[in-house]
């Protein structure tokens, strides 16, 4: 390698670690920017819901003052309660959205390519297919939880600035929206449920579709969705029991669903109520991820050693 | 060292057997046109040799096992598969600025310099761009890698003659600069005859001519033979003997060239002449064979 030759003797293990770790870098860095610019979905779709609630805000908007003055009889977190729903539900909203994206991005992601060919083209430049299908793994687990962590907290702090510049044009007290709503609190809460849940606790179901994605012949929406159903058929004829459901369920609905929830509580409670060391000691977290390993691994090989279409 | 080695390469699906050991032999700096019909196992060869499909027997690209270091040898190879094959969605621009991004050997100022001569724009998406266009986008990003060795795949297929013309020209003139290697594989024989410097047919999944174009220039001779001297031309034991226009033409292997302008009118074969000729016996062999 050229930069190799050209450093001195001093810093040639310097340059040659560095050399090493571009050579890691590179191909990972280019690989996800060609995601996006494949699919703009990623960013498109958690933005278009945020636009599509902030629209919906904008015009509720007038009925803030009566709600204002409805809940100045309750108590302070009754009060903060109460007006932090909007807030929750944008959340909800771009999160949905970006699941729902993270599914069928993966579901395509390596099926695409070979229905296209343009896996020859891919397959013709030195980006080996473990960066290339990990890369497709990277988007579902880190950048789409990122992504709808920023859009969420930008579309909160546009619903608070709004709801401030309402409240004040009609001589409302703007302090107590700032100081009830617990902004701070919910994008910290909502960080470590992106990154934990939908990053870690949801890997198995992004491997899995990645494998479907790599292996299907044809249908790979069908080839995902059928095994899983007739897993279940099977099970509940066989034995009458839903043991497989349950652990789905279990898988789709979170560890949270697990903790007790006092009746009334909101959704960030909920989030909330597991703490990282409660969720990092669950065994089904390392369970999943151990599947999730054995899935990825999988494609990378189904990509690697597989037909040249 | 030789660029491609192959000894034994065996491939078969099924029951149907693509390589039926081949041995070959590349040295560095040539190009090889693999010339055959529909079937003949060149895709099955090229795609072994990019370590895109395992197969039996010994195999060394670049002194690599394509199979096994496949990721180390694609520093090294580039390859044009079909003329289909660049996704559809991306923008020329992109394109550039994703191989530039990946590919250690890529000079991005070669393939715009290439692209400028085209009419291809770079905020076009691929699916944008005729047929021709998008092969262009892809030997401009190919021929701009620094690759010890090339393979294309059919390259021009679907084109039309002046885009075909231009591919081969280009790459001659632009590209090849004698250390590199190009291996072709194509059925359209005659617009490739000028580039290469060996030719190579394949047939039934086996390698049934092997020469160098030397070679093939210093010992082929054709002669449309005078219709009184026929019988003293076929005493001269040609490969082969089709009719032109009612007179027979006979193909010569290493028979003295004065020798032969006795007979009647003498030229250098085409590769197609001489494909069909092969063929033809090949076609012929077996048929006895079968009696």
């Amino acid at each position: 390698m050229k930069t190799e030759s050209n450093a001195g003797p001093k810093s040639y293990s310097g340059a040659l670690g560095m050399a090493r770790v571009i050579a890691v870098t590179r191909p990972m860095y280019w690989s996800l920017r060609r995601e996006f610019w494949e699919n703009r979905s990623i960013y498109v779709a958690p933005l278009a819901a945020a636009a599509v609630f902030l629209f919906g805000f904008l015009i509720s908007m007038i009925n803030l003052r009566h709600r204002m003055h409805g809940s100045e009889a309750l108590d302070t977190t009754q009060h903060g309660h109460v007006l932090a729903v909007p807030y929750e539900f944008v959340a909800a909203l771009i999160m949905g959205t970006a699941f729902i994206v993270g599914i069928f991005y993966s579901l395509d992601a390596l099926y695409g390519e070979r229905r296209d060919r343009s896996i020859l083209f891919w397959k013709s430049l030195p980006v080996s297919d473990l960066t290339a299908v990990l890369s497709k793994l990277i988007v579902p687990v880190l950048i789409l939880p990122l992504l709808s962590f920023v859009i969420t907290v930008a579309a909160q702090l546009i619903m608070l600035l709004l709801s401030s510049a309402v409240l004040m044009g009609s001589g409302l007290n703007v302090a107590r929206l700032w100081t009830d709503v617990p902004f701070i609190h919910m994008a910290e809460v909502l960080f470590n449920h992106l990154l934990t849940v939908h990053g870690l606790w949801y890997a198995p179901i992004y491997g899995w579709l990645l494998l479907v994605s790599a292996w299907a012949p044809r249908a790979p929406f069908i080839w995902a969705f059928l095994p899983p159903f007739v897993i279940y058929v099977v099970e509940k004829i066989a034995f009458n029991t839903s043991h497989f459901l349950h652990l789905l369920q279990y898988r789709l609905t979170g560890p949270e669903a697990s903790a007790l929830m006092a009746p009334g509580s909101t959704l960030m409670d909920q989030m909330a109520a597991l703490g990282p060391a409660q969720f990092f000691s669950t065994p089904g977290l390392w369970l999943g991820l151990a599947i999730a390993a054995i899935f990825v691994a999988s494609a990378i090989r189904l990509r690697r050693y597989g037909g040249p279409i | 060292m030789a660029c491609i080695e192959a000894r034994g390469l065996r491939k078969a699906f099924g029951t149907t057997v693509a390589l039926d050991g081949i041995n070959l032999r590349v040295e560095e700096g040539r190009i090889l046109g693999l010339i055959g019909p529909n079937g003949a196992g060149k895709t099955t060869a090229l795609n072994a040799i990019l370590g895109l499909t395992p197969y039996q027997g010994e195999l060394r690209v670049l002194g690599r096992d394509p199979w096994s270091e496949r990721d180390q040898l694609m520093r090294d190879v580039c390859f044009i598969s079909d003329v289909a094959v660049l996704p559809r969605w991306i923008r020329v621009s992109q394109a550039l600025e994703y191989v530039a991004g990946v590919h250690p050997r890529f000079d991005r100022a070669k393939a715009e310099s290439f692209l400028a001569k085209t009419t291809i724009k770079h905020a076009s998406k691929v699916r944008e761009l005729s047929k021709g266009m998008v092969t262009q986008l892809h030997l401009a990003l190919v021929m701009a890698i620094d690759a010890r060795l090339l393979v294309l795949d059919e390259p021009t297929l679907g084109l039309d003659i002046l885009y075909r013309k231009h591919f081969y020209d280009s790459l001659l003139n632009d590209y090849f600069d004698r250390n590199r290697t190009i291996v072709v594989a194509t059925h359209q024989v005659d617009e490739i005859q000028h580039v290469l410097t060996d030719v190579m047919f394949i047939e039934g999944g086996r390698i049934v001519f092997n020469r160098s174009m030397e070679e093939l220039e210093s010992r082929y001779l054709e002669v449309m033979v005078n219709p009184e001297r026929l019988a003293a031309g076929r005493a001269l034991k040609p490969i082969y003997e089709r009719q032109v226009f009612g007179r027979s033409v006979l193909l010569f292997d290493s028979v003295d060239r004065q020798q032969l302008t006795a007979l009647g009118e003498v030229r250098k074969p085409s590769i197609a002449d001489l494909f069909v000729a092969v063929m033809g016996n090949q076609a012929g062999a077996a048929q006895r064979a079968a009696i």
